[in-house]
This record gives structure tokens, C-alpha cells and sequence, in this order.
């Protein structure tokens, strides 16, 4: 067995930690987005010019100025200007909650207006209140639309928490790194760094296959238990725009 | 520590970044170049007729699709550690960013009706042919609204490079945040460069979409 190996079974309580920090920024950050996502996308539908305003504006805001950029921001430059410090990984938790946020909330705005007008025009015919036809009627069918987006940014997610090194979290990359130092087996390293990496995000997407199952099911559309090993098609990337 | 903004910092610092920003488009050309070119290559193999090349290709497609560029671009440098790295930064962001255009073009070869592949057995146009004079123009066409969503992708990922110290915009940032401890000046000056640089792009890339009919 090479160095690296027994050096990472040596100190499998430090990775596992850093694997914990990775999975903490990634559900969290997730979490975030997807509250940000529903309530930017909900009111980028509404009737009021400054919700939607509001909106417009955020959502743009942070899809254009790069992920990277709002996490230094939040690190390095925020406690020069208000004395307040975050601890990194609540920074990459917040950076990466905003910036996925503002591109769920494209997918949110996207797959609601993907609902059938009809649809509308019968939950208000059936006389339901705005929360229960957007409650009952739109959103159960708009979500199924927004799994497969919803995927693929939380892999993307995933994948940017490598940041989190960057700002000096102890998160997974900085545990093999430092494993990588002291061995200086650089291939090995890397390709188990990514092969960990990979093997999350094949998890993750497996878990959102059965999200979208229940989602499908509630609408009546069964699928075979295969769709679960199915991996993120990359054509629901271009949906609501920019990735 | 310095109270508020400090608009000193901001003037003396702008000429610094837009000497960044020149490397960050260098990058972001000749990454999207790469992808381009070598995300049709993937697309184009991975319909080949046997399954020893489409099943590696899918393997190592969603391998590199799946797993973060800033371990990509580290183990890299890490590993090329003679090359120039803008150079592995551009091949590391080429190869990561085909990954996902090999998949855009794909959908967009299966756009392309089945009676074209049909029209060309019937002519008996070689395979070449096929694909130059027939598949190629009409599905790159459909695909290159999403295309220019991943250069802007890309162009927003470009301070990745500054970790392996290519000295783009954000490694100059840095560079002056950490020497005038002026962080908070030149990261909103960088940040609203970004902006300034990808929102008319993607306002572009949507008219561009309804140009297309999408």
C-alpha cells in the first residue's frame, strides 16, 4: 500500500472531519439557495412592479458577479467595513446560499410559468384562493420541472466548495492537501481527491432522482425504479438562462 | 483598519485590475476556444459506432463534469508544475468547460431530423461529408445560444486561475488588497468589473436565443 493511503487510514478522524465541513457548506448552502430560489422566483411572478424589480435585481446582481468574488468579499473585505467577522464556513454557506440562490430562482420563475395557462384559468374557476391554487395546482406540477435544474446546480454547488480552502476552512481539498504535503505523492492525492468528489455527487444526484420519483408520483406519472441511477442530463442546464 | 471607502484606493487600483481583466479575457477566448472545439470532438466520438469508444468517452465526460475545477486546475499545476500556468489554466478550463458543451452538442446532433441522416445514405455522401456539409451546420447552429451561456459561465469561473497564480483580474485584487490592505475597495471594483463585462453578454445571449427561435 502506498504512503498515502496508510497516511489517510492513519488520519481517517481528520478527513472525516474535512468530508463533514464539504457536506456541512454543501447542505447548507443548498438549503439557503433553494429558500433565496423560491422566494426571488415567486416574486419575479407577481403582480407588484417593485417585487418584481426587486428581483430583477438581486438575481442579476448576484449571477453576475462571480461566485468567487462574493466569497472574498464576504471574507476579506466585509469585516474592513462593518468590524463584523464571519466564520469561513458560515461565509461560504451565505456566498454560496446567494449566488446558487439567484440561479434557482430563474429554474423557480422558468418552471412556473411552464405550467399550463389552463391550469390557472381552472384553479380560479374552481374558486381556490391564490395560496391554495399556487399551493395545490401550480406548484406541484412546476416542481417536477425543477428537480432536473435543481440537480444539476446542486452538483455545481458541490463542486465549488473546494473554496472553502481557499478562506481557510478545513474542508475536504485542505485535509488531502495537507495529506498530499506529507507524503508528495501528487497523482494519488488529487485523483482520490476528485474521485471523492465524484462519488458525492453521484450520490447527491441519486438522492434528487428520488425526489423527482415522489414529485412524479404525486402527479400520477410512475417511473421505473432505473430513472433513480440515472445521471444529470446537461440539456435542463440551459434552462432559466446561464447556468 | 481604514473606515468606509477609501476612493484613493479605488483610482490608484482600477489600472492595476483592467491589466487583469486583458489576462481574464485572454483565458476565457481561449478557453471557450478550447471547449468549443474540443467539446465537438467528445460529441462526435461518442457517437461512434462501437461501444469501446462511447462508453470510455461517457466515463470520462461525467467524471470530469462531476468533480471541481479548483481540484482539476491544483492537481494540474501541481503535477505540470514547469508549465506556464496560464497555459494549464487555459487547457484545465478548456477540457473542464467540453465536458459540458460535448453534452450541449449532443442534444443538438439529436435535434437534427432523422430524414437528413437518411437524404445523405441516400446520396451515399461518405461519413466526412455527412458531418461537414449536413449534421454539423445545422446542429451547431441550435446549440450556440447555450454555447455563449457557458463562455459567460466560464468568464465567471476565471478567478480560479489566480489560485495557481495566473495573474489575472482577482490575483491583482488580491495582490492590492493584501499589500494596501484595501480589500473592500478592490473586491467590489472587481465584482462590478464582472458585472459590468457579463450582464450586456448575457442580455446578448438571450436575444441571440430568440433570434434562434428557442
Amino acid at each position: 500500500m502506498s504512503d498515502f493511503f496508510s497516511l489517510l487510514a492513519e488520519e481517517f478522524p481528520q478527513v472525516r472531519s474535512g468530508l463533514w465541513v464539504t457536506l456541512q457548506a454543501t447542505v447548507l448552502g443548498a438549503l439557503m439557495a433553494g429558500v433565496l430560489a423560491f422566494a426571488l422566483g415567486l416574486m419575479a411572478g407577481s403582480r407588484l412592479l417593485l417585487a418584481r424589480g426587486v428581483s430583477r435585481v438581486v438575481v442579476e446582481f448576484f449571477r453576475g458577479t462571480s461566485l468567487y468574488i462574493q466569497l472574498f468579499w464576504l471574507y476579506y473585505a466585509m469585516p474592513l467595513l462593518t468590524g463584523y467577522e464571519l466564520d469561513p464556513v458560515v461565509c461560504g454557506v451565505v456566498a454560496f446560499g446567494l449566488n446558487y440562490g439567484a440561479y434557482g430562482a430563474e429554474v423557480v420563475r422558468g418552471a412556473i410559468n411552464s405550467v399550463p395557462r389552463a391550469q390557472y384559468e381552472a384553479a380560479i374557476a374552481l374558486n381556490l384562493s391564490p395560496a391554495r391554487r399556487l399551493w395545490k395546482v401550480i406548484l406541484p406540477q412546476a416542481w417536477v420541472q425543477m428537480i432536473p435544474s435543481f440537480t444539476n446546480l446542486l452538483i455545481q454547488l458541490l463542486k465549488c466548495t473546494p473554496l472553502l480552502w481557499l478562506i481557510s476552512a478545513a474542508d475536504l481539498m485542505t485535509v488531502v492537501q495537507t495529506l498530499r504535503d506529507r507524503t508528495g505523492e501528487t497523482l494519488t492525492a488529487y485523483l482520490t481527491l476528485l474521485a471523492a468528489y465524484f462519488v458525492l455527487a453521484y450520490a447527491l444526484t441519486m438522492l434528487m432522482n428520488l425526489l423527482e420519483r415522489s414529485a412524479k408520483r404525486r402527479l400520477g406519472l410512475d417511473t421505473g425504479a432505473k430513472s433513480l441511477f440515472k445521471s444529470r442530463s446537461a440539456s435542463t442546464a440551459t434552462v432559466g438562462g446561464t447556468r | 483598519m481604514n473606515d468606509g471607502f477609501d476612493w484613493d484606493a479605488v483610482r490608484e487600483s482600477l489600472p492595476l485590475l483592467l491589466e487583469g481583466f486583458k489576462v481574464t479575457l485572454l483565458a476565457t477566448v481561449l478557453g471557450t476556444l478550447v471547449a468549443a472545439v474540443l467539446g465537438l470532438a467528445v460529441a462526435v466520438a461518442g457517437r461512434a459506432p462501437s461501444r469501446l469508444v462511447t462508453v470510455p468517452v461517457r466515463a470520462v465526460t461525467e467524471f470530469v463534469r462531476s468533480t471541481p475545477l479548483l481540484v482539476q486546475l491544483v492537481g494540474a499545476a501541481a503535477l505540470f508544475n514547469t508549465v506556464e500556468p496560464l497555459y494549464i489554466g487555459i487547457a484545465v478550463l478548456g477540457i473542464h468547460y467540453a465536458a459540458y458543451t460535448s453534452e450541449v452538442y449532443r442534444a443538438g446532433i439529436d435535434g437534427v431530423p432523422k430524414g437528413q441522416w437518411e437524404a445523405c445514405r441516400a446520396l451515399s455522401l461518405s461519413p466526412r461529408r455527412t458531418w461537414q456539409a449536413v449534421i454539423l451546420p445545422q446542429a451547431v447552429r441550435n446549440v450556440l445560444p447555450a454555447l455563449g451561456n457557458y463562455a459567460i459561465s466560464m468568464f465567471k469561473e476565471t478567478p480560479f486561475l489566480a489560485v495557481i497564480t495566473v495573474q489575472e483580474m482577482v490575483f491583482e485584487a488580491r495582490k492590492y488588497g493584501a499589500d494596501h490592505f484595501a480589500y473592500t475597495e478592490v473586491f467590489t471594483l472587481a465584482g462590478l468589473i464582472f458585472l459590468v463585462a457579463s450582464y450586456p453578454t448575457s442580455l446578448l445571449m438571450r436575444k441571440l436565443e430568440k433570434r434562434l427561435g428557442h
